[in-house]
């Protein structure tokens, strides 16, 4: 039963990833052209609500369904590898006009051609593990 | 009945990542999908090749099943609730992207250019989506996180260094689309 829902997670996200166009790559070239608010509005709205959220289970020590502690773990200080990976993603989120969540909602709407993309991601996640060690972090 | 099959507005749409990103927390898990694809490295065998991919992936295995469900989740949108329809982007965008030879700019949720059967057939096509992918793949793990490991899970969590992150997925993306697009398009 635990299981279903994690899927059950997974159909909600993926049915608003693809509503919302958030998984048009056309909606992603729009958003770096500054052309129109609708992704800035997507992600904005999402993180005000979701600083709240997470402020609220921090001051009310909200627990899980299961009654366990909900921990948050702060990233580990750096700069490079935050800049330096995000721009590598920048560069391929626009130019595949989608990110890691939309490219499996596109391939179960039936956009065959992002199993292109899929296989990139899986080959440079692969090449990241290669490289990991020689890469300034 | 009829506002299912519209498309979902920002001020929607936005709550609701931000409430899946909750229903995670809620279940004891955390919200970021990209490292799936560092377990569907390892579950391919890439623990063979480096240290990086030595891990019991079986313990990501419920993120794997939310993958699974963004896939179905798709499939319902665009056969059962009339998504996949023709995103209403700014006219502007669709000049600029017509004269970059993107025709369906305009008429398609996704470029028939480069997510068209067709380009299965085209060395160029398969090119930009395989080095778009490594990109994504590549910047992802570097970065430690995504879209929604570091814009959403991240900065709600007011984390510097996802704000780091972030930025450097803008400076990316402004390079590509408003120095390299006309380079290759």
């Amino acid at each position: 039963m635990k299981n279903i829902q994690y899927i059950i997670i997974g159909i909600f996200f993926g049915v608003i990833m693809l509503k919302s166009e958030a998984a048009s790559w056309f909606r992603i070239y729009e958003m770096f052209q500054f052309k129109a608010f609708h992704m800035y509005g997507i992600i904005g709205s999402a993180l005000v609500l979701g600083v709240i959220f997470v402020q609220l289970i921090k001051l009310y020590e909200i627990k899980t369904f299961n009654g366990e502690q909900i921990t948050f773990l702060d990233k580990s200080k750096s700069v490079s590898r935050y800049l330096f990976g995000g721009i590598i993603f920048g560069l391929g989120w626009a130019l595949a006009g989608a990110c890691p969540g939309p490219m499996f909602t596109l391939l179960g709407a039936g956009f065959f051609p992002i199993i292109i993309v899929v296989s990139g991601a899986l080959l440079g996640t692969w090449l990241y593990g290669l490289l990991k060690n020689k890469l300034p972090h | 009945m009829d506002l299912i099959n519209q498309p979902i507005p920002w001020y929607i749409a936005g709550p609701l990542i931000a409430i899946t990103m909750l229903l995670l927390l809620l279940v004891g898990k955390n919200f970021g999908m990209s490292s799936n694809l560092r377990t569907m490295c390892t579950a391919l065998g890439a623990d063979k090749t480096c240290d990086f991919f030595c891990f019991d992936w079986k313990g990501q295995r419920w993120n794997l099943l939310v993958m699974f469900g963004t896939v179905i989740g798709g499939f319902i949108a665009v056969h059962y609730l009339s998504g996949g329809n023709t995103p209403e982007i700014n006219p502007e965008a669709i000049n600029n992207l017509k004269s970059l030879g993107f025709e369906s700019a305009g008429s398609s949720y996704l470029p028939l250019e480069l997510f068209g059967t067709s380009v299965f057939s085209s060395v160029k096509g398969i090119f930009i989506l395989l080095t778009g992918g490594l990109l994504v793949g590549f910047g992802a793990r570097y970065a430690g996180g995504c879209t929604s490991g570091h814009a959403i899970s991240g900065l709600s969590n007011l984390q510097l260094p996802s704000l780091t992150a972030v930025i450097g997925f803008f400076i990316g993306g402004l390079a590509m689309v408003h120095l390299i697009f006309p380079l290759i398009f």
